[in-house]
């Protein structure tokens, strides 16, 4: 395999979920996520942004298996797992792992850290018991976390603590793609630093792939080569991050960086012009969905939907104006 | 202008969660409150409004609002004329502070009964006159913040807002008893950047027109830069440090303040944070609570916290070895 094959591939998958009137007659579909075509390639950290209910959880939970795509393809290291049952995909999925956005709600609080770190080895390998603590071991040190921490319970760390056993779980089947699903909500931002660089060290030492969920613009900026941006379901505007920091050409981008207020920069309150909130996903607009709330809007917007396409410098937008 | 000073220390237990506080806070300005979690923030913000747990002890030498001691208004004195009147709070989760079984308009309404600026001290009467102004007055602040058709958003209940929506009916809510001074508890943690713009927008302009002072808690810097017009930074309880914006964020002179914007992520500095945990309120370390984490600590420092002194016009500093250079030309 050569280094530029993507590791991880989707094709315009989708994931619906139904709605129910009261009587659990199906009244509709919410589209979450809607015709999503990504790539990512091994060892790259390709962050995903976005408002809240603009379906990048339900992306990563798709791809992670916890969630059936309704149609489209998911190629995972050249093998196609969207359409697998859990149990065809189990082997498979040793090496992609989904890293939960709170560590300290998904670690059971009656189970001592040692033996939250040893369940996957369990399920997973037929390693023996002196093996899986080794292991065990190992990892928790390269998570810089001293051994002590193994008879602890999950409520005596600190929030930064088990964000790095979350990873140390992760970390302990050996994968190959991590799917980090807002890693750092929730933290401070002292603690978010040494999180972040943590994250860093150990892609580097144990060759991971990150997919990095995340609504916070200025960390996925410093960590990720590639951004996507997602706009209720769809990916709106992708590329380079450098290049879509620097001149941003989806006006819901544009809008998204206006909003990060920056130390020492001009006043975001002054400048922001973006009014409203997304539209209901149950009812979305038509043609293009940032119409409703888009400065540039033309009669054109709503009849005809956008394709994502390329642009000169390599990204793609899906706008009708942008070049 | 009115000044406003407060100085209190409170005793939460046997957990010294505020230590020694100083903070004064003049009309129509916003203060910024920042610091990590565990710093005391929230517990300041509750002592001011005296919302604080029963287990809380408040002690100190004044809490002056508005010329009127704090500490030696009795409890039915404060519930009258202070709390939820001068005083009113911006709650951090605007969901689970409405009663999710009655309408927007129900708990406006009884908003309005109890607090409405027009109200007499101990009328029990609801008149009708004062209800139909109370109404008028609820749809009129309800439009100032940007929240279009208000008449049917009153007859909606709580969950059917979105969370932009629920966050500017709790500033209305703060607003319509006409307070002199409105406590935002991390106001824009739980909504997106570009509805945390829109809301500090709105509550930049609140303070300017109305002439309302603010105390804003958060632990954004970036949402701090924004709209105070001064910032006060805590750390385990102890505030070290209070200066304007532009000399704050310009010239830190706590180690601390320099750590903490050293950790912002930015291109530049790469990925810096603070090494050790913040310290047990139980058992804090004596003198400078920041000093077995800080670079320059010295003996003096496991000795006593240093006292206030203001290194630059308004810019009050509290530490042993201040930095006295800029970070930056």
């Amino acid at each position: 395999m050569t280094p530029d094959t993507p590791i991880l591939e989707l094709r315009h998958t989708s994931t619906q979920f139904p709605l129910r009137n009261a009587w659990g007659r199906r009244t509709g579909w919410l589209r979450a996520v809607d015709g999503v075509s990504l790539s990512v390639v091994r060892g790259e950290i390709l962050g995903v942004v976005g408002e809240s209910g603009c379906g990048k959880t339900t992306l990563g939970k798709t791809i992670a298996g916890i969630f059936q795509p309704s149609t489209g393809e998911i190629r995972f290291e050249g093998s196609e797992i969207g359409s697998l049952s859990p149990t065809e995909g189990r082997t498979l999925r040793r090496r992609l792992q989904y890293c939960y956005q709170d560590p300290g709600a998904s670690l059971d609080p009656h189970w001592k850290i040692g033996r939250a770190l040893e369940e996957p080895l369990v399920i997973h390998t037929k390693l023996s018991a002196d093996e899986r603590r080794a292991r065990v071991r190992g990892v928790l040190a390269a998570v810089g976390l001293p051994q002590t921490h193994l008879d602890l319970y999950p409520h005596e760390l600190s929030g930064g603590q088990q964000r790095r056993i979350g990873l140390a779980r992760i970390l302990m089947l050996r994968p190959s793609l991590v799917i980090l699903d807002e890693p750092t909500s929730g933290l401070d931002v002292s603690v978010q630093a040494t999180v972040l660089r943590l994250f860093l060290e150990a892609r580097a030492r144990f060759d991971l792939t990150y997919l990095f969920i995340s609504h916070d613009l200025s960390v996925v900026r410093l960590i990720s080569q590639r951004i996507a941006v997602m706009y209720l379901g769809r990916v709106v505007e992708t590329g380079a991050t450098e290049i879509v920091f620097a001149a941003p050409k989806h006006p819901y981008t544009q809008s998204l960086l206006a909003a990060v207020p920056e130390v020492g920069g001009a006043r975001v309150t002054e400048t922001f012009w973006l009014a409203g909130e997304p539209p209901n996903p149950t009812n979305l607009p038509t043609g293009c969905r940032f119409r409703t709330r888009c400065p540039r809007a033309e009669p054109r917007c709503a009849e005809q939907e956008p394709a994502l396409r390329h642009l000169h410098d390599g990204r793609m937008a899906a706008c009708h104006f942008a070049e | 202008m009115r000044d406003l000073s407060v100085t209190f220390t409170t005793e939460g237990g046997i957990a010294r969660v505020l230590d020694g506080i100083d903070l004064s806070l003049l009309q129509g300005e916003i203060m910024g409150l920042v610091g990590e979690s565990g710093s005391g923030k929230t517990t300041l913000a509750r002592s001011i409004l005296g919302a604080l747990p029963p287990n809380a002890r408040l002690t100190g030498q004044t809490l002056r609002f508005d010329g009127r001691d704090l500490l030696t208004l009795g409890a039915r004195a404060a519930a009258e004329q202070v709390r939820g009147r001068t005083i009113t709070f911006v709650p951090q989760d605007p969901f689970s502070s409405f009663n999710p079984l009655f309408t927007v308009g129900d708990q406006l309404g009884e908003l309005m009964r109890w607090k409405s600026p027009d109200r007499q001290p101990g009328e029990r009467i609801y008149a009708r006159a004062r209800k139909r102004a109370d109404r008028d007055r609820t749809l009129a602040m309800l439009r100032s913040v940007q929240l279009a058709d208000p008449e049917r958003l009153l007859t909606k209940y709580p969950h059917e807002l979105s969370g932009g929506q629920r966050q500017r009916v709790m500033i209305a809510m703060a607003l319509l008893p006409e307070p002199r001074l409105v406590i935002a508890d991390e106001p824009t943690t739980a909504v997106d950047v570009t509805i945390q713009a829109q809301i500090l927008k709105l509550l930049r302009k609140l303070a300017t027109e109305r002439g309302v002072s603010v105390l804003f808690t958060t632990h954004d810097l970036g949402a701090a830069w924004e709209i105070c017009d001064r910032i006060t930074v805590m750390y385990a309880g102890q505030a070290l440090e209070t200066a304007p914006v532009a000399s704050f964020f310009r010239e830190p002179m706590v180690p601390y303040t320099r750590l903490l914007l050293d950790s912002l992520p930015s291109r530049d500095a790469g990925l810096r944070g603070i090494a050790g945990d913040v310290p047990s309120l139980v058992a804090p370390p004596t003198g400078c609570r920041f000093h077995p984490r800080c670079p320059g600590a010295s003996d003096v420092c496991r000795a006593s916290h240093a006292v206030a002194v203001a290194l630059a016009p308004e810019h009050w500093v509290r530490c042993h070895h201040p930095h006295r250079e800029p970070v930056r030309a």
